[in-house]
């Protein structure tokens, strides 16, 4: 502790007492807490395999859901490589199609009356009930499921985008219609960095939908084989009755989707902190 | 001290502008004024009087639906600065980079935009603020960003929509002292909207009132007081007798008789 933050003698009352030690109680759970009671959940599912004498192809004890994915690494991770392929380019084009259609509709309300529908229709229809038609009319395996997972992923972008670019301040696009700023000035110096907190926000929801609509799509696909991503390697555990390899490719798969999450969360953080403190921070 | 001087060329007449919009409403009607140059022009009025109106007219943000604008200087098209009610901010661009906006829209880079950024920051009284961001900043210093930006294509007219009527009393006096001196030392017009009578007198030498429903100039006032104007005139006889003026003229406005609407 530095010398700052030695606490000076300051008399506080009964209450604003407590209310510090609720508030560096609540720091300190916050970060305790989920570790431990994840901790007593997973001795919890041991003891319960143990105590009932579970056999490991109903549910293994957790040690041996890390024995398998030790052992099983090499095949596992390279079906995870397979199915982050596909969740990152889905997140990319998802990324593509959302920011580029919100920034047609911005161009024209007539544009976004005619198309917004279409968008709304594409969310709303379960993804599962449109691959079969994926599947009839695209021959190309990856195509097939980065379409799938597109379709999953790209909706929060442009709907968030799309909200994002209209939220400009009124007076602010008077401003730069006094300044004669040009149509692509309006979008590059107001519409798009106003947008960027709403943007960030539909990345964020798109990150994990497009880790499902990856999953989603190799699991209606069937996919099998070489080239098959972790979908496929839970299908497969799930006939040979293999559960310590379903865990461990369903621990994987969550562990992507959290490792998704944080990394997008940091980068939001990241890119929103600059707006307000990084200019102080530099000079400091 | 140079004083505006009454008999200067008009820079704008406004001839019979009305505005009335698509629901009905009559914004402005018939408004008739001329705005001389060098001329610091108080808009006075209750809310609904047109007086954004005029002053979103006179920028070009509206389209008038009668009478004309007759420019009689021609302005180049950097001459008119606009300072909205709010400080209108870019938040995620530090101090610097919204005072060049207005210049980056023009083409003009960074590095010329320099020397004229760091002169109207450092007479607004924000030198080495350049790199805060507009939420580190107080009410009144966004708002001396925001007359800086309105300054720094170096306009002939300045339009101020109530600039200083969401700031606290004292930061509102400092503001109106500072303004003052910018506008004596640079010499160009300012149109300002306000609907506080003690602002009006204080900053301006001509103060139009208007009345509303529908909106209209009602009557014009000089104001008789030598500039520059500073704290020892903010408390002097003559002050408090040229509100007193201003107010009458306003409670005239505001009583008159909404009679003369037509169908």
């Amino acid at each position: 502790m530095t010398a700052i933050e030695e606490p000076r003698a300051v008399v506080l009352d009964a209450e604003e007492a407590r209310r510090a030690r609720n508030a560096r109680l609540e720091k300190i759970g916050r970060w305790v807490l989920p570790v431990v009671i994840m901790l007593a959940a997973i001795w919890l599912w041991d003891r319960i395999c143990v105590w009932n004498e579970i056999p490991k192809y109903i549910l293994p004890r957790p040690g041996m859901v890390l024995d398998t994915l030790i052992a099983d690494a090499g095949l596992l991770f390279s079906s995870l490589l397979v199915t982050l392929r596909i969740t990152f380019l889905s997140l990319l084009l998802a990324v593509a199609g959302g920011v580029g259609l919100a920034i047609l509709f911005t161009q024209s309300k007539w544009v976004e009356m005619s198309l917004f529908p279409f968008a709304i229709v594409l969310q709303v229809t379960p993804i599962v009930a449109i691959f079969p038609l994926i599947n009839i009319y695209v021959d190309n395996q990856t195509a097939k499921l980065l379409l799938c997972s597109w379709i999953v992923a790209f909706f929060p972008i442009l709907s968030n985008t799309t909200l994002g670019l209209n939220s400009v301040d009124r007076n602010l696009i008077d401003l730069f219609r006094l300044n004669g700023a040009t149509r692509w000035q309006e979008l590059w110096h107001l519409r798009l960095p106003a947008a960027m907190p709403y943007f960030l926000g539909g990345l964020k929801i798109a990150g994990g939908l497009s880790l499902i609509g990856a999953v989603v799509a190799e699991f209606v696909a069937g996919a099998a084989g070489q080239s098959s991503g972790l979908a496929s390697r839970i299908i497969e555990a799930g006939y040979r009755l293999n559960a310590p390899r379903l865990f461990a490719a369903l621990f994987l798969i969550s562990l992507t989707g959290i490792l998704i999450f944080l990394v997008l969360s940091l980068v939001s953080h990241l890119i929103l902190r600059r707006w307000h403190e990084s200019a102080l921070g530099q000079e400091r | 001290m140079p004083q505006p001087n009454s008999a200067a060329d008009p820079l704008l007449i406004l001839r019979g502008i009305g505005k009335t919009f698509s629901n009905g409403t009559t914004a402005l009607r018939d408004a008739t004024l001329t705005i001389r140059e060098g001329d610091f022009l108080s808009l006075l009025g209750p809310s609904g009087c047109g007086k954004s109106t005029a002053l979103r007219i006179i920028a070009g943000l509206l389209t008038p639906t009668s009478g004309v604008l007759d420019w009689r200087k021609t302005l180049g098209e950097d001459s008119v600065g606009f300072v909205f009610q709010e400080p209108t901010l870019l938040p995620w661009a530090n101090v610097f980079d919204n005072v060049w906006l207005p210049l980056r829209l023009r083409g003009v880079s960074r590095a010329k935009a320099e020397p004229a950024v760091r002169e109207l920051l450092e007479r607004v009284r924000l030198t080495g603020f350049e790199k805060a961001m507009p939420r580190e900043l107080s009410g009144g210093m966004k708002m001396r960003v925001s007359i800086a930006r309105g300054l720094v294509t170096k306009p002939r007219l300045l339009l101020m929509d109530e600039p200083f009527a969401a700031l606290d009393e004292i930061t509102r006096f400092r503001l109106n002292n500072d303004l003052l001196e910018l506008w004596q030392d640079e010499r160009f017009t300012v149109v300002f909207v306000t609907h506080s009578v003690f602002e009006s007198v204080f900053l301006s030498n001509r103060i139009v009132v208007m009345a509303a429903r529908p909106g209209r100039v009602f009557e014009e006032l000089a104001v008789d007081a030598p500039y520059p104007r500073d704290e020892a005139f903010r408390t002097s006889p003559d002050y408090a007798a040229l509100c007193r003026k201003a107010s009458d003229v306003l409670v005239g406005a505001i009583n008159a008789p909404a009679a003369e609407v037509r169908a």
